[in-house]
């Protein structure tokens, strides 16, 4: 893990994310995915790196997403790619709650 | 000598390229070679009937891998050359340049190739058929505004295909055989959900006929067909189904028939022998029978885990047998297929243009036909595959949230 600097962005608030259903959210360009899972909210890229998908608009199971074209599935909190086709692991992101807010840490670039 | 031959799989398709990449990962590090009879890599062939052939999408994006990679694997890449001997005994496979090589284990993964439309005409006439990635950007040549293009078989293929056409201008007409699209793989209410969501596009479809004979003049052909009427077009393509390339097999002794016979575990009866994919017939837990699967499903899981089984380690591949098709602004997915069920239940999607089909024997779901939810393909496959028994009411109750139903 790099040093960089993060900038924390307010992307939701925790009352929008349910057991089981994760929602999207954008940070400029990019696609990210919330879970709340076993009580703890996790953020990871929401776009299947074997095809362009949107992952949370898939099945959530478990620990596992699964794209909803070709059902590559992900594991939520580390985001590596557990099944065929995928073959790439995607990037997590920290995250932390102030109050209500949902907070995703991201590297300057 | 045989101890040190190396595995070898034929056939460069997908099932090909998911095949060697997990006898690597299974941690088979002897010599591995990958044959296949095109020049490409190992590609997926879906997008050949739509993005490719419409020209979205170039046909590289197609490729699984390429052969640096596969020469990263420690692959042994032969492409351009089919295998045309087995000899089991010997434990050798002959190409068709004359090249002899001899293997531990084989696996086959040579797919099939389309079935070729038997009627007075053909040979001479602007036909065209659709499997390589060939056949996509010959048959895209032949799409322009105003061009009339007629498409033999209202299959998945054949509906794929008209639907690029249409969106590329052509006239389509569509002959069918049956009475009713997709008649192998759907029942009757997604086939004519499809028969008016392609008429409102524009294209003609002619059922219970088939092709008589094709006349071939300096630019366009006529087709007779047996329903007593002519039809004529600038180009033909043909989706009439496919035939496994299983004949040097045969010739070798295996057992097939419409297809390599492999059990679950992806063996064949002969112990250095394996199969996956499109080539192969093997029972499907889920359909109860013997089955030979066209499914881009089907080509990598049943290639993992009979690649598995090959490297050491038994796997079976019992999957609900799932497919998709994308015809204007339909996704089609399926499950398993309409043959045993008693009470068909539906359910609304988001608008009307997304519904969900169940088909169901007693309490278990045996088929799904689902345009455009595919949230409830992934409940259903689960449910399915889980065999857990389902109240139709609930299936139908949209206030129910259909992953309810996994708790049982």
């Amino acid at each position: 893990m790099n040093n960089d600097p993060l900038t924390w962005h307010r992307v939701a608030d925790k009352s929008e994310i349910l057991e089981d259903e994760p929602i999207a959210v954008k940070v400029g360009d990019k696609h990210i995915g919330l879970y709340l899972l076993d009580g703890e909210i996790y953020a990871m890229d929401n776009v299947c790196s074997h095809e362009f998908a949107i992952l949370t608009d898939g099945f959530m199971e478990g620990k596992c997403i699964e794209c909803p074209i070709h059902q590559a599935q992900f594991d939520i909190r580390t985001g590596k790619a557990m099944s065929a086709p995928a073959e790439v692991d995607i990037a997590t992101y920290p995250v932390k709650l102030e109050g209500g807010d949902v907070l995703v840490g991201l590297r300057d670039e | 000598m045989t101890d040190t031959a190396p595995y070898i799989v034929v056939g460069a398709g997908q099932a090909g390229h998911w095949a060697v990449r997990t006898l690597r990962e299974e941690g088979y590090d002897g010599p591995l070679v990958l044959i296949g009879d095109e020049q490409h890599p190992p590609y997926e062939r879906p997008p050949l009937s739509k993005q490719v052939m419409d020209g979205d999408a170039t046909p590289e994006s197609c490729y699984l891998t390429t052969a640096d990679k596969l020469a990263e694997l420690g692959v042994e890449f032969i492409p351009g050359r089919g295998v045309e001997t087995l000899d089991r005994d010997r434990r050798l496979v002959a190409l068709d340049d004359g090249t002899v090589r001899h293997y531990h284990r084989l696996m086959i993964t040579t797919g099939t190739r389309p079935r070729p439309l038997d009627v007075p005409g053909a040979e001479a006439a602007p036909l065209h058929y659709l499997r390589t990635i060939e056949d996509s950007l010959a048959i895209r040549a032949h799409f322009a505004p105003g061009r009339h293009v007629a498409i033999i078989g209202g299959g998945l293929i054949g509906l794929e295909a008209a639907a690029t056409a249409i969106k590329a201008g052509c006239r389509v007409s569509v002959i069918e055989a049956a009475d009713r699209l997709m008649a192998r793989v759907v029942g009757t209410e997604a086939s004519a959900h499809f028969a008016t969501l392609h008429r409102s596009h524009g294209v003609d479809i002619i059922f219970s006929a088939m092709a008589t004979e094709i006349e071939s003049g300096d630019k366009a052909c006529r087709i007779s067909l047996s329903t007593g009427t002519q039809l004529e077009a600038d180009v033909i393509v043909a989706g009439i189904g496919v035939v496994a390339n299983a004949e040097f097999a045969a010739r070798a002794g295996l057992k097939t028939d419409n297809g390599v016979w492999v059990d679950e575990y992806g063996r064949s009866e002969d112990p250095h022998i394996f199969a996956a994919g499109d080539v192969t017939c093997h029972h499907n837990p889920y359909l109860d029978r013997r089955v030979r699967l066209e499914t881009w499903q089907n080509a990598q899981n049943q290639a993992i885990a009979a690649a598995k089984t090959m490297a050491g380690t038994p796997t079976a591949a019992n999957d609900v047998p799932w497919g998709w098709s994308d015809q204007f602004d339909a996704r089609l997915q399926i499950l398993g297929v309409p043959e045993r069920w008693d009470r068909m239940v539906r359910r609304d999607g988001a608008n009307e243009t997304a519904f969900s089909l169940f088909y169901l024997d007693g309490d278990q779901l045996t088929a799904v036909n689902a345009i455009n939810t595919p949230m409830d393909i992934a409940v259903a496959r689960r449910l399915m595959g889980r065999r857990m028994a389902v109240d139709a009411e609930r299936l139908a109750d949209t206030s129910v949230a259909l992953r309810d139903l996994l708790k049982g």
